[in-house]
């Protein structure tokens, strides 16, 4: 019945058809434009010049976004885009990790392009339906879904004023209207955001799949950078794909057999190892919470700490003993064996406009557990899974919600803000109930909580404008970076992964490069040149993921058995080999691990010009908070004194006895900036970038990115 | 419930069963496209098959793995992604799979080998003891 008024509250705004584009080789060599506010749909070839460079997923994202805004282009102007493309890979079912859809837009915390990888089923099906790329640009005035059929070849934009916003309800709702019967809901898959995206700008996007099993629309999150935000500015309720007909060669790849054997051999592995390595079956991400404590760089009280007598409360196996179902795949697209995905079932929810419901969360990861709770203090799983189902439902990343909330205790503890600041909310590290009410304020865009959707970069000011907070304090302390948060690793005692966050494209998030064991653990990469090398190697490698479809867990959280004797492990070269093997399976090219690279090459380089012309992109902009790279204040040195006098005495040749705390900070903090910026100096320089951080002509014509429009921006800013 | 039974210490390893399956499954007499699998080392026969554990139908992510009546453990083709996570998760490595085509493939315990099998070391058991490994799960 609720479904029937909200059909009959719908007026169909446009519709179009289309032949769906006959899949070859991984490509459909179609994209799909909507523009809102017009109701202008079309689908246009990709020329081939742009499949070359640009070869799928985050690079077409990233080209059309290129193409559609100019660079005076802020988040809600309407010529902004949200891009969705799988890559070549995409839609695979044979091989782990194969369903991922690259999302980019300019974003509200950047001002600049955003990438976010995320799973369900929506890349696959979008490819399926006949699209390697979908663009929505323009914004409507009304709500509205768009619905793609992908087995008759239609494209509708209706008003749809009576469906949920929250992800949760919506997706349920959406998948529920468009499945024929219970059969037919694996064949759906929704894009939507949530109720705070309307007003946070970490406002993320959801994605569905339909588990079969629990019989739920489950949901994968595109978390950073506020992509969500743009979403239901532009009014957007939702976008659903429906494709039926799923099997194993959709992607017509030119040697299916090659595709089969990586993808076996992966799965056996899996089968054999992962009970003994990464349990990411049993737990997924969130196996590493307690290893993260141990090795002391599990975020706690806003990275102040990396460690707290507390984390057992919160460590993997009470997750898995207590609240995970498992026992079954879990993986977010087909043939995913290594099933990160967990969910509490069931959970009965405390607080907020769900109180008392019942329902299915998609959590814990290990970012979740970090940020949402040793982050900001907290140490009570039921928590961290309430606030993880309300930011997943109300569209709110919880890796930047996280990093703002501990941003803001620590504030409240030091006395910076207080009450009167925050709406009578005490927040004090540990304080759960204040941390999910910001959450509920954010979804109504009210009190203390609105301002805690903006962000970090956002709080800095309004503390010390509105406030009279010390600037240089907040700058040091805030966890954020070009604008957006730093993800749940303390990197104070990997200078590596100082660089991992910091000279990033998008902002400091660990998907280009995670270096803390191979830097402080092994202590693998000594030397400037060992971590210049490292920063340009992972975070290439790890963008092709972005540019295939594909998701990175399979690369390096499961590994084979003699991984260890290999020349490289921390490459792992056989997974290495199976990308090679994959890419030319299904495309039919010849590629080797070195022209793997170079296609990552210049779509980085062409992110980082973007970036660039946007006004950002520059050394300025790759400098991190200090926070980042050692002790801030007395307690953080206090706290590893042992461990800060060792390095003051060994690695400055300074003599720590007798000095007070105050001139031991300045002596590290002088030592910890210089290492950085040699660090910077180093890897621009094997990046082929100049000392302030922008890509050569000289370069660029070497790596094939030298486009008109690329040379363009950069030649004026040549030394 | 219904198992295909081996006699490992009959066999003569002289394909008759190999030939027998997959002809009848597949229209041609090729080893590769067998669900029953024959491998020597020296005197050592190894006759490899399924025994209907049904650890798989576990492992399938669109449920297009069940039980059927007898107690065989059976593919729907029709809903199989061909995603071959079955295959790399058999314990016995007897979830079959050729390239050319989609679906993986296993012995339904139908027992057209054991007929042509000239040392009877194979025999089809209607009431064998196996202990079926499938939780099936539903959560609501």
């Amino acid at each position: 019945m609720e479904i029937k008024a909200m059909k009959e509250a719908r007026t169909l705004l446009t519709a179009f058809d289309y032949e769906p584009a006959p899949l070859e080789r991984g490509y459909t060599d179609r994209s799909l434009h909507i523009r809102l506010g017009e109701n202008r749909v079309e689908a246009r070839a990709v020329p081939a010049l742009v499949r070359e460079k640009f070869i799928g997923g985050k690079g077409y994202g990233l080209k059309l976004l290129w193409d559609a805004v100019k660079p005076s282009t802020r988040w809600n102007d309407p010529e902004n885009a949200i891009i969705v493309a799988g890559g070549p890979i995409c839609g695979i079912t044979q091989y782990p990790g194969s369903g991922k859809s690259l999302v980019c837009t300019i974003s509200p915390m950047t001002d600049m392009p955003i990438d976010s990888n995320v799973g369900g089923y929506f890349g696959p099906y979008l490819k399926f339906s006949g699209y390697d790329a979908l663009e929505i640009s323009g914004k409507s005035e009304k709500d509205v879904v768009i619905f793609i059929d992908g087995n008759s070849g239609r494209v509708t934009i209706e008003e749809a004023p009576l469906e949920a916003v929250d992800g949760h309800v919506v997706a349920e709702q959406l998948t529920e209207m468009y499945a024929e019967d219970e059969e037919d809901k694996k064949n759906i898959s929704i894009i939507c955001a949530g109720t705070a995206a309307e007003h946070a700008n970490i406002g993320l996007l959801n994605f569905s799949f339909y588990d079969l099993r629990r019989q739920v629309a489950r949901l994968k999150q595109a978390g950073r950078g506020g992509i969500g935000r743009v979403f239901r500015d532009k009014k957007i309720k939702a976008v659903v794909i429906r494709f039926r007909g799923t099997k194993g060669n959709l992607n017509k790849p030119a040697d299916q057999s090659r595709i089969n054997k990586a993808g076996i051999k992966l799965h056996r592995q899996i089968h054999d190892l992962d009970d003994a390595q990464c349990r990411m079956r049993q737990i997924g991400t969130a196996n590493i919470i307690e290893v993260m404590d141990a090795y002391d760089l599990l975020p706690t009280h806003n990275y102040q700490y990396g460690s707290h007598p507390d984390t057992y409360k919160i460590a993997s196996k009470v997750f898995i003993e207590k609240y995970t179902t498992q026992g079954m795949p879990d993986g977010c697209w087909y043939g995913c064996s290594l099933s990160c995905a967990k969910t509490a079932d069931h959970f009965e929810l405390k607080t907020g406009p769900y109180k008392g419901h019942k329902v299915t969360i998609d959590g814990p990861e290990y970012e979740n557990a970090a940020g949402l709770g040793s982050n900001c203090g907290i140490f009570d799983p039921e928590i961290i899974l309430e606030a993880n189902f309300y930011c997943d439902t109300y569209g709110v990343d919880t890796i930047s919600f996280g990093t703002i909330t501990a941003f803001a205790m620590e504030c409240y503890e030091r006395g910076i803000i207080d009450k009167s600041h925050t709406g009578g909310l005490e927040l004090t590290f540990g304080n759960a109930m204040a941390q999910l009410e910001l959450l509920h304020q954010m979804s109504r865009g009210e009190g203390f909580g609105y301002h805690i959707g903006l962000g970090v970069r956002h709080l800095k000011q309004y503390f010390a404008e509105e406030f009279g907070a010390d600037r240089a304090f907040l700058e040091d302390i805030g966890m954020e970076q070009k604008g957006l948060e730093v993800s749940e690793y303390l990197p104070k005692e990997s200078l590596a992964q100082q660089g991992g966050y910091g000279l990033t494209n998008k902002g400091p998030q660990h998907d280009e490069a995670w270096l803390i064991f191979m830097d402080m653990v092994n202590n693998q990469i000594p030397t400037f040149e060992d971590k210049a090398e490292a920063l340009h190697y992972f975070p290439m490698f790890r963008t092709w993921f972005g540019l295939m479809g594909l998701c990175k867990l399979p690369w390096n959280d499961t590994t084979p058995a003699d991984n260890g004797m290999t020349d490289e492990p921390a490459k792992i070269p056989e997974h290495v080999q199976n990308y090679v093997d994959l890419y030319n399976g299904v495309t039919g090219a010849s590629i080797d691990k070195h022209e793997l690279i170079r296609q990552s090459e210049r779509v980085y380089n062409f992110q980082r010009v973007f970036n660039i012309r946007m006004g950002k992109g520059l050394r300025v902009h790759d400098a991190m908070p200090y926070r980042s790279m050692g002790p801030v204040t007395a307690q953080e040195y206090l706290s590893r004194q042992e461990r800060y006098d060792q390095q003051m005495k060994e690695l400055i040749g300074v003599d720590p006895e007798g000095k007070s705390v105050e001139e031991k900070i300045a002596i590290v903090r002088a030592y910890r900036v210089d290492q950085y910026e040699k660090l910077t100096d180093a890897v621009y320089k094997r990046r082929g970038w100049s000392s302030e951080g922008v890509p050569t002509t000289a370069y660029l014509r070497e790596i094939g990115m030298d486009l008109p429009e690329v040379l363009e921006v950069v030649t004026p800013l040549q030394a | 419930m219904k198992i295909l039974q081996k006699i490992e210490d009959r066999c003569i390893a002289c394909s008759a069963c190999e030939m027998a399956c997959s002809n009848a499954y597949f229209k041609v007499k090729d080893r590769e496209k067998s669900a029953i699998r024959i491998t020597e080392h020296g005197q050592d026969k190894r006759i490899h098959v399924c025994n209907q554990c049904g650890f798989c139908i576990d492992i399938c992510p669109v449920m297009a793995i069940k039980r059927d009546a007898l107690g065989v453990v059976r593919i729907d083709k029709k809903k199989c992604v061909g995603c071959l996570m079955c295959v790399g998760f058999c314990d016995a490595s007897v979830m079959m799979q050729h390239d050319e085509f989609q679906e993986p493939f296993k012995c339904v315990a139908c027992g057209i080998c054991a007929g042509v099998c000239p040392a009877e070391a194979l025999y089809i058991d209607k009431d064998a003891a196996q202990v079926p490994l499938e939780k099936v799960t539903f959560f609501k």
